[in-house]
């Protein structure tokens, strides 16, 4: 029998504000730790939370980037719990009225795992459930007897995004997270950094024979931290659960955690255990009525990768590979559309800057913002080839060295002597002599091999030492051929 | 809704982390009754048509700008902390 899998994801994102969600402390990482700290945060008797209104409107704007319905009236929640992560021993949450509902997002197809883009399906579409907004815990670090714990990122401003159990592989819900995370940086709505922990995922994954409608038992597997072990983690739990119902046993449904040294999950708590969080309204906040806000929250909504890859690819003439290298990367795609302003040829900017501009990069170990050619400057270069002063080829030449010197294109082109040569008498000349010293294929040619023409325009570039404009010497060779 | 009258005041006990004796586990276990039996009144009421209420307090957006304010020093927030080291909060392993 084969079994598919089913998979949905609780996704937890840090949001960008300056300061924490119910406090003034600050929303900073990697400061010295507790000096992050007020009564708020710490969870003192008698301390009182105000939420930061910077972040909910975060929320709102994630929600409406995704196509979730904002709700008109929102409000906080207690969630019940003893750790000592949450000294206050709840976490202030939203449950019944949280701030987005529904909406979905459509994964990229450079979103997939280089090694799978076989596997791509085009176009899917995962929807979402909910978004919303709680406080992070703190940090606990484990040592040998005993465990610490740094407030610091008690009380930051946590987002949770739930999706439906819509996806149905390992490398689906790898793409999907690249696309979301992509998405959430357009927005700067989070850093997203998932080495800092600002992006965490709990995934909820069963199988089921295919072709059977009900789903079977659910293994949450909880707290992933990077994407790519969220793809291994599923890919073990998939195999674990198949392997166990094809030997006729049956699965529990239980938490697990993924062990990426040992590259397997492990049962955590089982049903015996199930939390009762007894959620009731926070009585020291009010609800929020966002209408008073969203259409000030609605003009931040910035144009979405996906749609950005479209534009590329439909009114710059962009290729489809080039446009998805472009957007994938917020900033390099701005500096794209700085380089194009004044140019015709977009494809050709595309072009350098995804093969040569980020080769040097990659070379120089160094970002997009950091690039020493200004993208205006990359434009004149390509306008050089556009006017036959150059040819692509020697643009490629240049390019190099505006990275390495920092100097412009035309200062480079005069100083080398790289000048295409466009006039028509010397070229002229240069095919004649050609033409003279190839009388055999000149002959082959007018017996109707016209595809030897190419064999002479090679010679009367390698006369010119490069220089002449291939197009005209194709041109020009035709006209004294009588082709 | 299922509306149970009686409690388990052993669970609940557990869930918020009390330690009661059979003698008050009894008298809770009354108490905690007559207060459901109440609630359960006023489950009967129709509430149809009636806006949820969040909060006994008719206002909303009591909200904050995204300005820092100043934080404790480590060492004002770890003064209460029986137990501290490399300024974390020391407590007993958590096992998980």
């Amino acid at each position: 029998m084969n079994y598919e899998a089913v998979i949905g994801l609780e996704v937890h994102v840090q949001l960008r504000t300056r300061t924490k969600m119910f406090c003034g402390c600050e929303n900073e990482f990697g400061a010295a730790p507790n000096t992050r700290t007020c009564p708020v945060c710490l969870g003192l008797p008698g301390a009182l939370p105000t939420p930061n209104h910077a972040a909910i409107h975060l929320v709102a704007l994630t929600g409406l980037m995704l196509g979730c319905e904002i709700a008109p009236r929102c409000k906080f929640d207690r969630k019940s719990y003893f750790y000592p992560d949450m000294p206050k021993n709840y976490q202030i949450s939203q449950y019944d009225l949280p701030t987005c509902r529904g909406g979905g997002l459509e994964i990229m197809r450079e979103s997939y795992p280089k090694d799978a883009q076989k596997k791509v399906v085009a176009g899917r579409y995962i929807r979402l459930v909910r978004i919303h907004l709680e406080e992070d815990v703190a940090k606990s670090f484990h040592f040998e007897t005993a465990s610490g714990i740094d407030f610091n990122r008690a009380g930051t401003p946590l987002m949770e995004i739930v999706t439906m159990p819509d996806l149905r592989s390992p490398e689906e819900a790898f793409a999907f997270l690249s696309t979301l995370k992509l998405v959430l940086l357009y927005g700067g709505v989070s850093d997203a950094d998932m080495e800092k922990g600002q992006l965490r995922c709990d995934c909820n994954v069963s199988v089921r024979p295919v072709g059977q409608e009900e789903l079977g038992t659910k293994v949450e597997i909880k707290n992933m931290n990077s994407i790519s072990g969220v793809r291994r983690a599923l890919a073990y739990e998939i195999e674990r659960q198949t392997e166990m119902l094809r030997g006729g046993g049956r699965l529990t449904q239980e938490t697990r955690r993924w062990d990426e040294a040992a590259g397997a999950t492990f049962a955590m708590r089982g049903k015996e255990m199930a939390h009762d969080y007894r959620y009731f309204p926070e009585p020291d906040l009010l609800p929020v009525d966002t209408a008073a806000w969203l259409d000030d929250v609605r003009r931040r909504v910035p144009e979405l990768p996906l749609a950005r890859k479209r534009r590329f690819v439909e009114m710059l003439k962009v290729s489809d590979s080039n446009a998805g290298v472009l957007v994938a990367d917020c900033a390099l795609a701005d500096w794209f559309e700085k380089a194009v302003k004044d140019v015709t040829n977009t494809q050709g900017v595309a072009n350098l800057v995804v093969n040569d501009l980020l080769r040097e990069l990659g070379a120089a170990g160094k970002g997009v913002t950091e690039s020493p050619v200004a993208p205006e400057a990359l434009g004149a270069l390509v306008a050089l080839t556009d006017a036959g002063r150059i040819s692509s080829s020697q643009a490629k030449e240049v390019f190099v060295e505006m990275f390495r010197t920092g100097r412009a294109a035309a200062e480079i082109v005069t100083e080398r002597g790289l000048e295409q040569v466009s006039d028509a008498g010397a070229i002229g000349k240069l095919c004649d002599e050609v033409l003279e010293g190839n009388a055999p294929i000149v002959v082959q040619i007018r017996a109707g091999n016209a595809k030897a023409v190419g064999n002479l325009v090679g010679q009367v570039m390698k006369l010119s030492k490069g220089k002449a404009n291939p197009a005209m010497v194709n041109a020009v060779l035709h006209r004294k051929l009588g082709l | 809704m299922s509306a149970p009258s009686s409690i388990d005041v052993g669970y609940v006990a557990q869930l918020a982390r009390l330690k009661l004796s059979e003698e008050e586990t009894r008298r809770f276990q009354g108490q905690l009754e007559q207060i459901v039996r109440y609630i359960e009144q006023i489950r009967r009421l129709d509430v149809a048509g009636i806006e949820p209420t969040a909060h006994a307090v008719d206002r909303s957006n009591v909200t904050r700008d995204d300005a820092a304010a100043p934080s404790l020093s480590s060492e004002e927030a770890l003064a209460n902390a029986p137990v501290r080291a490399n300024g974390l909060f020391m407590v007993p392993k958590v096992i998980e």
